[in-house]
């Protein structure tokens, strides 16, 4: 809630801070002479402060809430208590009351520590310790060095003073204590509003692990060869699915057989989700490169039979007449007028087909491989390695804008006529 | 025996829901070589459908077409053919455009570069030759797309409202452009439009047609082509015949839309 309540903070002050700054530059091209921009969409382009802003409170919330060092000390959240603190309580036993002192060491998870010496004190009630790593809490019998422990009728009444029952707790600055139902004090220091490790690591962390992944491998295979082994899954899956389902497609959209026999098939397998063909391809071919490629296979089969199908359907009949009336033969209408036509639709295809391919490798991985980038986060999470998992998301992120864009680069460079017809 | 001959034409398209429509009813003409004939008529009178038979796309339900003295039977190069718009194919440059006819043909490079250098400087593209068709105007779009048809020295050459999308300057324009191409290759001509003044700058014979069943209506023989091939098309337009041939063929028009309403109304 509170990095949601920040996160909108930073929204309204940038749009405002923006908007000051960039009242001074005053904008003089032709849009901004238009009057009208609210519902006019040619008005409307993204504000290029907005995103980097955008980008940089990602990071910032990010290193807020896991105390990141490469945020300045006073950005960050406040963290969990860490340090010795010390509570007093007072117990009584009949009509005698005694207190005594606890000292509670908390230390950083990672680091083992003892609980610290400590005297024990004057009086029945013998003075405690205890050590407890940040972020955790720990119960403390303190009657077991007491004189008169709770066999012998002791209880606890207060804790600093403050009178307690069991089930209630007290506040006592660093640290909850609650009594629980038998009436042992439950220690829990302050979380503060920091994230612990193994819920959101910071950036360093994931940073570091990548170099250490990358150089030192995960699972027996370097990052490289994971994400190496998905995009070859993806490619060749792709490859083949181009392979048959483009001339697929073309006789669909040329024969009245062929777009008979198949418009069943193929309007019925669109539909289906690639990964709910996960389980009986795995049953047919196993676990091993020859099933995830067929699945990819029939991911992008479809896709692109139908995109080529469209391709062909959407040339215009005046075109054909046009070549026919020039002198082409049937093979140079298709080589000449429905192949070129119908290309921006089957690159439109592909970019689709390749973003399905890359989802539906992940996730065929996630549920049984070798290697590869949906494995590595997978088992990652199975050992709780929360940078790693995060590390692998990002970089399957990036892979997946990645393609993307190489498939519009080639989209324009190849079909620069897609739309102007 | 040269030139083209339409001898009784019909065409019948039966409708999915039953009933069908007389597109065209025993239409007959004769084109000599040469001569450019225009075509007339409301929406729905067959002129369109005409065409496409003359080039061959569709089949007549009855009657024949014999062009220098052989049947018509499906598309040819012999009849080239110019569209509204959108004919043109935008993978291509403006050359390639151009030389799509004898490139089919595997007519040798350099043969095909001079026809295609050559009509690019006849209607006036000689500078955009290696532009990308979907940069043009869409009046520079209608030259390539005349271009790309003489290319393939067709014997014929139909023209299915070829300036119907331009605006109006560039219209006249191009009508001259067509006048001057008609003159200089001595190609036979049928032009379809919706304007009158079109029909009557642009035929040396006029074919007013009549809706259903789409047949002739009346023919004109007029002198306004020959006379704008030299002549500024203003000044056609201001020759006495010429608005009174206007005045009376907009009349007819008129007319038969009149009664088309009526027929609709009594039929509701």
């Amino acid at each position: 809630m509170i990095p949601f309540l920040i996160y909108v903070a930073i929204f309204v002050i940038a749009f405002f801070a923006v908007r000051a700054i960039a009242a001074g530059a005053a904008r003089n091209d032709y849009g901004s002479l238009k009057t009208v921009t609210f519902g006019d969409e040619s008005a409307v382009t993204p504000n290029r402060a907005a995103s980097v802003i955008s980008i940089l409170t990602i990071f910032l919330l990010w290193g807020m809430f896991t105390g990141s060092s490469l945020l300045p000390r006073f950005l960050h959240a406040p963290g969990p208590y860490e340090g010795t603190g010390t509570f007093e309580y007072t117990a009584q036993a009949g009509n005698e009351r005694d207190s005594a002192t606890v000292t509670v060491l908390v230390h950083p998870i990672d680091v083992p520590t003892d609980a610290p010496d400590v005297a024990p004190g004057d009086g029945w009630a013998k003075d405690d310790s205890v050590a407890i790593g940040m972020w955790r809490s720990g119960l403390l019998r303190v009657d077991r060095n007491d004189e008169i422990g709770r066999g012998d009728g002791a209880e606890i009444i207060e804790i600093n003073g403050e009178k307690v029952q069991p089930g209630g707790s007290v506040d006592v600055g660093w640290a909850t204590v609650t009594l629980t139902d038998k009436g042992t004090p439950n220690i829990q220091p302050n979380k503060g509003w920091q994230m612990e490790p193994i819920w959101l690591p910071s950036p360093e962390a994931v940073v570091k692990r990548v170099g250490e992944i990358a150089s030192q491998g995960f699972r027996g295979s370097t990052l490289w060869e994971h994400l190496g082994y998905s995009l070859f899954r993806v490619v060749v899956g792709f490859f083949f699915g181009a392979l048959v389902g483009i001339p697929l497609g073309y006789a669909m959209g040329l024969s009245n057989w062929f777009r008979g026999w198949f418009d069943p098939i193929v309007e019925f397998m669109r539909p289906v989700p690639p990964l709910a063909l996960i389980p009986l391809v795995i049953i047919w071919a196993g676990i091993g490169e020859t099933g995830k490629i067929i699945l990819l296979f029939l991911a992008a089969l479809w896709i692109m039979a139908i995109a080529a199908r469209s391709g062909v359907s959407g040339v215009k009949i005046s075109k054909v007449h046009a070549a026919y009336s020039l002198g082409a033969s049937k093979a140079q209408i298709m080589r000449h007028v429905i192949v070129p036509n119908s290309l921006p639709e089957i690159f439109t295809g592909a970019r689709v087909a390749m973003g399905v391919c890359w989802g539906t490798v992940v996730a065929a991985e996630l549920v049984a491989a070798e290697q590869g980038a949906g494995m590595m986060i997978m088992v990652a999470s199975k050992f709780q390695n929360t940078d790693i998992v995060i590390m692998g998301i990002i970089l399957i992120g990036i892979i997946g804008f990645g393609i993307d864009m190489l498939m519009r680069y080639a989209e324009k460079l190849l079909v620069p006529w897609k739309g102007k017809g | 025996m040269s030139g083209l001959s339409i001898q009784n034409l019909s065409m019948r398209f039966d409708l999915p829901g039953g009933g069908a429509v007389q597109a065209l009813q025993n239409v007959s003409l004769d084109l000599k070589a040469g001569e450019l004939l225009s075509v007339l008529g409301p929406s729905g009178c067959g002129k369109t459908t005409l065409l496409n038979i003359v080039a061959g796309f569709l089949a007549p339900t009855d009657g024949r077409m014999i062009l220098n003295g052989h049947e018509i039977n499906g598309p040819d190069a012999e009849r080239g053919m110019v569209f509204q718009q959108g004919a043109l194919f935008e993978w291509m440059s403006v050359r390639e455009n151009v030389g799509f006819g004898p490139s089919m043909k595997g007519m040798p490079k350099r043969d095909k570069a001079e026809i295609v250098n050559h009509l690019l400087d006849v209607v006036g593209l000689q500078d955009f030759k290696e532009k990308a068709v979907y940069e043009l105007s869409g009046g520079m779009q209608q030259r390539v797309a005349l271009a790309r048809c003489l290319a393939n020295d067709p014997d014929v050459i139909l023209m299915d409202e070829p300036l119907g999308a331009l605006d109006a300057l560039t219209r006249e324009k191009m009508q001259s452009l067509v006048l001057k191409l008609w003159k200089e290759t001595g190609k036979t001509i049928i032009l379809i439009t919706h304007s009158v003044e079109e029909a009557l700058l642009l035929g040396e014979r006029l074919l007013v047609m009549a809706p259903r069943p789409g047949r002739i209506h009346k023919e004109y023989r007029l002198p306004f082509a020959e006379m704008g091939v030299d002549a500024d098309l203003r000044e056609v337009k201001k020759h006495p015949e010429f608005a009174v041939r206007r005045e009376e063929i907009l009349g007819m028009i008129w007319d038969m839309e009149e009664e088309i309403m009526g027929r609709t109304e009594a039929a509701t």
